[in-house]
């Protein structure tokens, strides 16, 4: 693991950042707007130092922002943490998503069963979290962080929303611990594998990745990561966990859950399953394509037939999990740079679609698609930023998803020319679920119930604003993110022993 | 720097201001959503005299690159070639005098900027998709057209029938774009590119199979984009939209480009006959498809509808004849669109004198009333049935001929639809224009304002005059460096005889139509005792019967029956469990507790595991 020693400890002041901003809002009176207005400052500062990291980041120099400390010396533990492509692009996902939530978010806690202050603070305890799982570079740390994050993500989704929220909290715990236990064991087995190394036990990825664990035993610490990273994203099967949590949380706490949380378990396929265990992925590839392709189809027709609006974008994204998959056991340069791009674009445009029927929801107090219609009439800004936020979901071109959808969608007709066509049927099931629930909520006459709905305030623009100007701008010239996978691409495959297929016909030298 | 880029940019960069200014660009939206367009049509007009007085075979620029992962390139180029040239000032043209048309006929809508601005969305994409140098850059104006599509369809979106024929559109033409996107995948894997110059240089090496495949996925494309049999459902309920956005989207530009595409693509289509076959197949069965449907329709616009649908089906059998057909889809492509923007303009016009009303059995003697409308429409009339010397004479009488010499029974095919074309024109010139007043007492016919006629009046010259681009083979000639050059096959029966034989047949259906509505007063309500003939054309010929049957209401019953068992099935079997695990108690609450506390537990024992783990090793 190649990279620049840094003597600041950026990647560490950037985790811990949020971590202070909730003991201070803790701290903070209740009842006032002045813990909302320090979160908010945290976030912006920890936005601001990740923008920062991102402009020094060199795209060629492999792991940046590297610290390395010995923690527990009798398991082989470290505090290290390092930022590839990958993870920079999934840190500035959670630093811009998390002032967008707590803007939009700003009455949303009233009413819940604790304060103000408890709803935000949980919000940076989370982001720091997440941030810190993206960073981590070894698997122990990586595991008591992922473990972590269902503390905050619990409480939030427990504690703020809809009345049946206890049972979605509980749920989603119940599927948590199914998967954490499994990659429990994993890691357990990872310790037995590493420690007849020279150097002793060591959970470095570096020196798990040298190690060599055996065929069989390879294979099943593989599945006990993959388990757990699969009800985490969620595919089909385990994917039940998620409508209910993403429809009973406030959006906000949705957005964060789905945008953020639910991409440690792709992060986690590309960043540990296929680094540690490169010949149980390949092995497992048929499998997990299979998985993918019915996670992409299944996802889309329940998303058809939802009466919720939220349940309807929770399996819209079941449906986009299950690309994400698909493009990373594609195992091509493309699958896999479209599938680290389609997370980042997933998390923003899931997050506007959650946002603004978020701010519907509240105008109306009704999740029921049916309670609706017409609004375009009432608050045209309101219906063109969810057309615009449900044409990046169905991956318009023009828009970012669409790049990253392309690219899966390439890189696995390379590959394997079922799954693709399967998959490409996704994109007519995706133009149905989006229009015809834009159809039913924004056009037509007016509902009664609806008439006087006011249109988005300023503060609500202000939040969804810097996410569809992303998914645009990312939509022309995509090149930014794109160079910085590229290389984590390359280096990932290389690594697992696979190299792109060649085109079948060696056609002249063009367009260089 | 090459302009070039300006053409597209224009009408983006107008439609972003008036989509995004608000009610501050209320007052002069209109008037920029109109120089657009204009402006566009300047700079391709200065770039087409570039190309035609130069050297080169077409002008390009390159942007900046777009994707570039692995061996996976996509720039973004512009490609000036014949092809695009007379695409832009086709687009442009018509589309300036259409704008210029529709500050008129949207005067009295409040949201008449929003309207500008997605008619220069559309220009932007339509533009897009003409002067992309790639496969995946035409998708992205592809797309885009259909975004503007669905926005103009759904602009009354108060209307549930608007909205509900907005998604359909789209979601139809989604089905038509998975196999745009799998073309696409297809060139990449076997040419390891997807511009138009990595794949023809590839292309014959291609397998045979390979090129069949991508012929027909392209061919699906075109279907959607384009309205032909089997995707033609969403055309006719098209007309949902505005009257301009019918003249300018849905008959002049947009929904003809899957005859671009396939053109465009005549380096795979010259590689397999039998995707060449099915173009022409499709296009034969869309041009009669598209020519019944016309004879039993009492809406105006969906005469024109059905018409467009069966217009486009002679240009893409034209282009599925490959290299004798291409360039003669491209001008049949061209006069049309002049004849049919000014016939749905003047269709427009006839509406904003009739209150509104679409309903030709509710028309009748309005020659007197709108003597320019009356005047202009009956030069698009002569021009689509093909009479001698109007550019649609020219340019049918050419794809006639080309389809006779491709084979005997395709050429008769196209032989019996002028005939149908006839019948059916006639037919609403004679309802609409002449037979005696059906007014209904809110009418008021009045000719429209100089904004709205001046456009009509400029088309119909082109209407009248669009034959010159075939005055010395001009049009041949001219797209010979894309196309290749014109192949001439052996006809069974002399040109001059089809020609002689295309006026008879002509004639005969102007003839029939004139026996049933020019002599006989025509009923202001539709006949209800029809034969099944006419019940089906009426209908659609069921095409959305079809849908309906085969797709739609099997796809409601897998969605809800998955539904039902995603609710009961899989999640029921995971209650199942959380209440065995949590405990048979009803009370959320402690059940949740009791979660928490296993949790906790499961934590505890997970280190004990490792713990024993760490002593295991080290005592080994």
């Amino acid at each position: 693991m190649t990279g620049s020693e840094t003597t600041v400890p950026w990647l560490t002041i950037l985790a811990v950042l949020p971590l202070v901003g909730a003991a201070v809002v803790l701290l903070l009176p209740k009842g006032t707007a002045i813990a909302k207005q320090v979160t908010l400052g945290f976030s912006l500062v920890a936005l601001a130092v990740s923008i920062a990291m991102a402009a020094k980041f060199d795209v060629e120099g492999g792991f940046q922002f590297v610290e390395q400390y010995n923690w527990i010396d009798s398991f082989g533990a470290h505090y290290a943490v390092g930022l590839d492509g990958l993870g920079l692009l999934l840190v500035l996902l959670t630093t811009i998503l998390t002032p967008v939530v707590i803007l939009a978010s700003w009455y949303d806690s009233d009413g819940g069963r604790w304060s103000a202050n408890t709803f935000f603070g949980w919000i940076l305890v989370l982001e720091g979290l997440s941030i810190g799982v993206f960073a981590a570079t070894d698997v122990f740390l990586f595991y008591v962080l992922f473990e972590a994050t269902l503390i905050p993500i619990y409480f939030l989704i427990g504690g703020f929303g809809g009345p049946r929220r206890s049972y979605a909290a509980v749920k989603f715990l119940l599927y948590s611990l199914f998967g954490g236990l499994l990659m429990l064991a994993s890691v357990v087995g990872l310790y037995v594998a590493s420690a007849g190394n020279d150097g002793g036990p060591s959970y470095l990825l570096e020196d798990l990745m040298s190690t060599d664990i055996g065929t069989t035993t390879g294979r099943w610490l593989f599945l006990g990561f993959f388990i757990a990273f699969a009800v985490k994203a969620p595919m089909w099967p385990v994917h039940t966990w998620l409508p209910d949590a993403a429809s009973e949380a406030t959006p906000g706490t949705s957005v964060l859950l789905v945008s953020v949380l639910d991409k440690i378990g792709t992060f986690g396929m590309m960043r540990f399953c296929l680094n540690i265990f490169p010949e149980a992925s390949r092995w497992a590839t048929p499998v997990v394509i299979t998985l993918a392709v019915i996670s992409v189809i299944y996802g889309a027709l329940l998303a058809i037939g939802q009466q919720d609006i939220r349940r309807l974008i929770a399996y819209t994204s079941v449906s986009h999990f299950g690309f994400i998959v698909l493009g990373i056991f594609a195992m091509t340069s493309q699958g896999q740079t479209g599938a680290a791009f389609y997370m980042f674009n997933h998390g923003l445009s899931t997050a506007a679609l959650f946002l603004v029927t978020g701010f519907l929801v509240s105008r109306r107090g009704s999740k029921m698609i049916d309670d609706y219609g017409g609004v375009e009439k009432v608050a045209p800004v309101l219906a063109g930023t969810f057309l615009l936020a449900g044409l990046s979901s169905l991956s318009l071109p023009g828009l970012s998803p669409f790049v990253s959808e392309f690219l899966v969608l390439a890189g696995t007709f390379t590959v394997s020319i079922p799954a693709a066509v399967i998959a490409t049927l996704g994109i007519v099931l995706a133009a149905l679920y989006i229009l015809y629930m834009y159809q039913r909520t924004m056009t037509g006459p007016l509902h009664p119930a609806t008439e006087l709905l006011p249109d988005l305030r300023a503060r609500e623009v202000a939040a969804l604003a810097p996410l569809l100007l992303l998914i645009v701008v990312l939509g022309l010239f995509p090149k930014p993110a794109l160079d910085a996978l590229n290389p984590t691409v390359d280096r990932l495959l290389q690594q697992v022993g696979v190299e792109d297929p060649q085109p079948t016909v060696a056609s002249a030298e063009t367009g260089s | 720097m090459s302009l070039l880029y300006l053409i597209v940019a224009i009408p983006a960069a107008s439609a972003a201001v008036l989509l995004l200014g608000g009610r501050l660009a209320d007052r002069w939206g209109h008037l920029l959503g109109a120089i657009a367009p204009i402006a566009s049509f300047v700079v391709g007009l200065v770039a087409f005299v570039q190309l035609a007085n130069g050297t080169d075979e077409a002008l390009t620029q390159r942007l900046f690159s777009w994707i570039d992962v692995g061996s996976f390139h996509v720039d973004f180029a512009l490609l000036f070639d014949p092809l695009s040239a007379v695409f832009v000032l086709l687009i442009t043209g018509v589309g300036s005098l259409i704008h210029i048309y529709s500050i008129g006929y949207m005067d009295h809508d409040e949201r008449r900027r929003r309207f500008f601005g997605y008619l220069n969305l559309f220009v932007a994409a339509m533009l897009t998709l003409v002067l992309a140098d790639d496969y995946l850059a035409v998708f992205l104006g592809w797309e885009g057209v259909g975004l503007a599509s669905y926005l103009l369809i759904g602009f009354w979106q108060h209307k549930v029938s608007a909205a509900v024929a907005a998604k359909k559109a789209f979601v139809v033409n989604r089905v038509g774009d998975v196999g745009m996107a799998l073309a696409i995948m297809l060139m990449f894997t076997t040419f390891g590119s997807t511009s138009f110059e990595g794949v023809s240089a590839g292309m014959d090496q291609a397998t045979s199979g390979t090129a069949t495949a991508l012929g027909l996925l392209l061919l699906l494309a075109a279907c959607g984009k384009s309205a032909q049999v089997p995707l033609q459902s969403w055309l006719l309920d098209a007309m949902e939209g505005p009257t301009p956005v019918s003249a300018l989207i849905h008959a002049a530009t947009m929904v003809t480009a899957g005859v671009y595409l396939v053109t465009r693509s005549n380096f795979i289509y010259d590689q397999t006959e039998v995707a060449q076959t099915a173009v022409v197949i499709v296009g034969l069965v869309t041009l009669l498809w598209g020519a019944v449907i016309g004879c039993a329709k009492d809406d105006i616009k969906k005469v024109l509808a059905a018409s467009t649908m069966s217009q486009i089906g002679y240009m893409m059998l034209a282009a599925g004849i490959g290299p004798a057909g291409y360039a003669f889809a491209i001008f049949h492509l061209l006069t049309h669109g002049f004849f049919k923007a000014n016939m749905f303009l003047g269709a427009g016009s006839v509406m904003h004198g009739m209150n509104d009303e679409i309903d030709m059995r509710r028309y009748g003697a309005l020659r007197g009333a709108m003597p320019v409308t009356f005047a202009t429409f009956a030069v698009g009339y002569l021009a689509i049935i093909g009479f001698p010397g109007f550019s649609g004479f020219w340019s049918k009488d050419k794809i006639i001929e080309a389809a006779f010499g491709e084979n005997l029974l395709i050429g008769v095919g196209a032989l019996v639809g002028a005939g149908i074309t006839a019948f059916y024109m006639t037919r609403l010139m004679l309802m609409t224009f002449i037979s005696e007043r059906r007014w209904t007492k809110e009418a008021h016919p009045h000719e429209s304002s100089l904004v709205m006629t001046v456009p009509l009046i400029v088309l119909g010259a082109l209407s009248l005059l669009g034959g010159v681009l075939l005055f010395n083979g001009w049009i041949v000639d001219w797209l010979e460096p894309v196309v290749g050059p014109e192949e001439h096959a052996e006809l069974p029966i002399p040109a001059t005889m089809i020609t002689i034989l295309v006026f008879l047949v002509v004639l005969v259906g102007a003839a029939v139509a004139f026996v049933l509505y020019g002599r006989d007063k025509v009923a202001s309500n539709a006949p209800a005792r029809v034969s099944p003939f006419t019940k089906a054309a009426r209908a659609d010929l069921y095409g959305d019967a079809l849908n309906e049957v085969a797709l739609m209401r099997p796809g409601q019953y897998l969605t809800s029956s998955l539904v039902y068992a995603d609710n009961r099935g899989v999640d029921g079997a995971v209650n199942g469990l959380a209440a065995f695990v949590g405990g048979t108690s009803g009370s959320v609450r402690r059940w949740q507790s009791g979660f928490v506390r296993s949790y906790a537990l499961s934590m505890l024992g997970g280190s004990a595991l490792l713990l024993l783990a760490v002593v295991a090793v080290k005592l080994a």
